[in-house]
């Protein structure tokens, strides 16, 4: 089980975003926040928000209708 | 420490003037203020003429289908617009409003409510239209909790140190 979960699964721009960021406040940096979701738009979106904030996608894939991201906290 | 200086160095800007206040119409920059915070882009959102009852504690956010021949509905397996005479018939857009605001919900899209919430919580500054708030007759115990009293000058400030200025 990863340390740190958010699941974004049912919710829709922008909520995954900003249901990340907050998570991401909560975890210590160089550890790993697994995300959930289900918009297709969080995947393009996921990408842009870490490039801008400089936290690392870690990974980024598709498993059914759900989309999962890995983020390490860097900033 | 010198990671968080530079990054306060590389720190974007954004403001936007809030002109509409219907439900369609408050989404773009509850969407993009809410998000710009989120990358940690300062943001300051100017609510003015009609986008200032956006900040009313208590919001009763309405649309109307009249002149927007764009707005088609999903209805039945279809796309369906509505003629414009529907409009003038009372009832007929608070309906369409709870139609849209169900329809919202049943997606996963935020309520404005709780997107102007989090804006607040995530510090996006808001600044309400002095000339607007006498102009209608509102005061600032009517408003949320946050915003703050400014007329063209305030925003004019916060736009020369912006590196996005949206008009919405």
């Amino acid at each position: 089980m990863p340390d740190h979960m958010l699941d974004a699964k049912g919710l829709n721009c922008p909520l995954p975003i900003l249901k990340a960021k907050k998570a991401l406040k909560d975890v210590p940096e160089g550890e790993i926040l697994e995300i959930q979701a289900t918009d297709p738009g969080s995947v393009a979106d996921f990408a842009a928000f870490c490039r801008q904030t400089g936290n690392e996608l870690v990974a980024s894939n598709q498993d059914g209708d759900i989309y999962n991201f890995s983020i390490k906290r860097v900033a | 420490m010198a990671a968080s200086d530079a990054a306060l160095e590389n720190a974007k800007s954004m403001s936007i003037i809030v002109t509409k206040g219907s439900l369609d119409w408050a989404y773009p920059p509850f969407i993009l203020a809410t998000t710009a915070a989120a990358m940690d882009v300062k943001t300051t959102m100017f609510f003015t003429f009609y986008g200032l009852p956006l900040l009313l504690k208590k919001l009763n956010l309405e649309f109307t289908a009249l002149g927007n021949a764009a707005m088609k509905m999903p209805m039945m397996g279809m796309h369906m617009g509505l003629p414009n005479a529907a409009s003038m018939i009372p009832g007929v857009d608070a309906a369409c409003g709870k139609m849209m605001k169900n329809l919202m919900a049943k997606k996963g899209v935020a309520s404005i409510e709780d997107l102007r919430e989090a804006a607040i919580d995530m510090d996006v500054r808001m600044i309400a239209c002095q000339m607007t708030m006498d102009l209608f007759e509102y005061s600032l115990d009517d408003m949320v909790d946050g915003p703050e009293l400014g007329g063209a000058a305030t925003y004019m400030e916060a736009a020369t140190q912006s590196d996005i200025n949206l008009f919405i």
